[in-house]
């Protein structure tokens, strides 16, 4: 299928985003490592809800993607940036190895409320135990790459953009690779219909579990991510806003490209500082107005505004509502 | 003896409130097919209009009852009002599109409300105290109550009870759940849809916003309040079954117990309980405990 670009495009693509950090003032690398780590989390919810399930507690892997890196740091002293992200898309990837199949058997709304349900489970632990800090969390060191330790904050500002740009762009030549796959292709088809798609003799619960357990990865990684930047984690990184707004990131994409995740998450993040700076006290107002206008003027996400309908057969994101109301019995 | 008594009776007063709250929740669902994420920040709309309208009347030196009645009226207005605006001006622009979408353009709205809350009325906490010394103290069993917190129960029976009845016994019910079964035949038959689902949302907002006033004279007002509430009433609904008036009972009181006897028994395990019984309830129940069988689309 002739869709998108290359993947060797996109290498050189990420590279290239890495090289121009250098160039980039400081506040824009913090910002822009921000926006890379939410949308690592937010394709993983594009990845899952290409199966029709949306998840509404993707807080869980992203808390325990950062407590399982926090927790392995200060014991043992593992600094390591590419080692923390691997212990944390661990992390979430054990986790929802155990909850994903679990899981599976829901769809549409209770597959949302049942994942924040879980993720709330989670915070309202972490809020308890005393071990963890409580409320509060704790802090964590200075994350340091391949034995260098980094004192001069821009340089390790620059460590830390350019470690999230390349391991959120390869996430997402692997998304692509993966969405052009059969296995991607199948996906889709549980969404439109999982009962056909047993009937073609495919498993739509294994279906959903693998990209759940693809999404807990991401959520993991990313959460490894959100300690990095901020050496600090406490339970809000389960709470239900925290899932809200990766959700927000996913929808505000759509699920056509995997560029507009990343865009839509600079977006947001741009929205929110900026707003942040100069109204304060109604920035939660900006947000909500901004949401409001994507959804009704790019009903299909920022993606659709480089990504036109090629496949006009294809059914639109709105169609199986309509026909579900219409057959409804 | 007396110790589980206490556990009930607080667990009962606690879910006479959360039912109010759900049976929006859930009704909202039921016709517009919306699980209304902002459903929590007309909750906090009530108690904050409520705290407003008990405190002129107080300053007024007006008798607390006076304060009472005024601040149910006025809640009950202001609420239906928003609820027509926000669904003739903004819901009704997104019918039809995915229900993760419209669960994200409440939450929107929910963002908006809570800026709207806090540019109206600050982030101090504030209080309507007044009204609950109304009904004095009672004593039941030999355990003191306060009268405020046991008229609420009745209070909320008689608003479930009156939601059933018009749902299930009357004609307008009868209406609006042709609407919920089959919206298709119902707009051939001459219904008016719309209109069915303006009401629907005005009455979710009005019973959030009338749990709110409700609430408001026991506990204090302030930022955060909104989505405390929300995440209380989605587990009571998905305990029930999205969209059934007796699983929001059944679910209002299933948490309100847990809460009270998690406050008496374990209180580090407030939260976590409710949560517990939601995800328990769902692994044996898919649906809830009250949803209604329905034939699958192939």
């Amino acid at each position: 299928m002739k869709t998108g670009l290359h993947p060797l495009v996109m290498i050189a693509l990420v590279a290239v985003v890495t090289l121009a950090g250098r160039a980039l003032p400081t506040w824009t690398l913090s910002l822009a490592t921000i926006a890379a780590s939410n949308a690592l989390i937010a394709l993983g919810i594009v990845v899952l809800a290409r199966t029709g399930n949306v998840s509404f507690g993707q807080g869980l892997f992203f808390a325990a993607g950062g407590y399982g890196v926090a927790l392995i740091a200060n014991a043992w002293g593992l600094t390591d940036a590419v080692a923390q992200v691997i212990v944390g898309a661990a992390c979430g990837g054990l986790l929802g190895l155990v909850i994903g199949p679990l899981i599976a058997r829901y769809s549409g709304i209770f597959f949302g409320m049942l994942t924040l349900a879980l993720s709330m489970v989670f915070y309202g632990a972490l809020v308890k135990s005393t071990a963890l800090g409580g409320s509060d969390g704790f802090n964590v060191g200075r994350p340091s790459l391949f034995g260098m330790s980094f004192t001069d904050p821009r340089e390790a500002d620059f460590m830390l953009y350019a470690v999230s740009v390349i391991v959120t762009g390869f996430a997402g030549i692997a998304a692509t690779i993966l969405f052009r796959s059969e296995f991607g292709l199948a996906s889709l088809a549980v969404r439109e219909n999982n009962l056909r798609v047993e009937y073609l003799g495919l498993s739509a619960n294994r279906i959903i579990s693998i990209n759940f357990l693809i999404a807990a990865i991401f959520a993991g990684a990313s959460g490894a991510f959100a300690l990095m930047a901020q050496r600090h984690i406490d339970p809000q990184f389960a709470y239900w806003t925290t899932s809200g707004e990766f959700v927000f990131v996913a929808v505000l994409a759509g699920n056509q490209s995997v560029a507009a995740v990343f865009v839509a998450s600079m977006a947001l993040e741009l929205v929110r500082s900026f707003s942040n700076l100069y109204l304060p006290n109604t920035w939660q107002l900006v947000l909500g107005v901004f949401l409001l206008g994507v959804i009704l003027f790019l009903p299909r996400g920022i993606g659709s505004l480089w990504i036109r309908d090629r496949r006009k057969r294809r059914i639109s994101a709105a169609a199986p509502l309509t026909a579900e109301r219409g057959a409804a019995p | 003896m007396n110790f589980f008594l206490t556990i009930i009776l607080d667990g009962l007063i606690q879910a006479s409130w959360l039912f109010i709250v759900a049976l929006g929740l859930t009704l909202v669902f039921g016709v517009l097919k919306i699980l209304n994420i902002a459903h929590g920040s007309f909750y906090a709309l009530g108690a904050y209009i409520a705290a407003t309208v008990v405190t002129m009347v107080a300053a007024r030196s007006l008798p607390p009852s006076v304060g009472f009645v005024a601040m149910l009226l006025s809640v009950a207005l202001i609420a239906s009002a928003v609820g027509l605006l926000l669904e003739r001006g903004l819901l009704k622009m997104f019918y039809g599109r995915d229900e993760v979408v419209l669960l994200l353009v409440t939450y929107a709205v929910f963002l908006i409300l809570e800026d709207v809350t806090k540019l109206i009325w600050g982030v101090n906490p504030i209080y309507a105290t007044q009204p609950y010394e109304l009904f004095g103290n009672i004593e039941f069993a030999g355990l003191y109550y306060v009268g405020y917190d046991l008229v609420l129960i009745p209070i909320s029976a008689v608003i479930g009870f009156a939601i059933w009845f018009g749902l299930n016994r009357t004609v307008i019910g009868k209406i609006v759940l042709a609407v919920i079964h089959n919206e298709e035949m119902s707009v051939s038959m001459g219904v008016r849809v719309n209109r069915v689902y303006a009401i629907a949302f005005a009455f979710g907002v009005l019973l959030a916003a009338l749990a709110g006033a409700l609430t408001a004279p026991k506990i204090s007002m302030q930022p955060g309040l909104s989505s405390d509430v929300i995440i209380l009433s989605f587990a009571i609904v998905v305990i029930g079954g999205l969209g059934s008036v007796e699983g929001a009972a059944v679910g209002a009181i299933l948490v309100g117990l847990a809460r009270a006897a998690s406050v008496h028994l374990m209180p580090q395990a407030e939260l976590f309980m409710i949560y517990l019984i939601m995800a328990a309830v769902l692994m044996f129940r898919p649906e809830g405990l009250f949803k209604r069988e329905m034939a699958r689309r192939i």
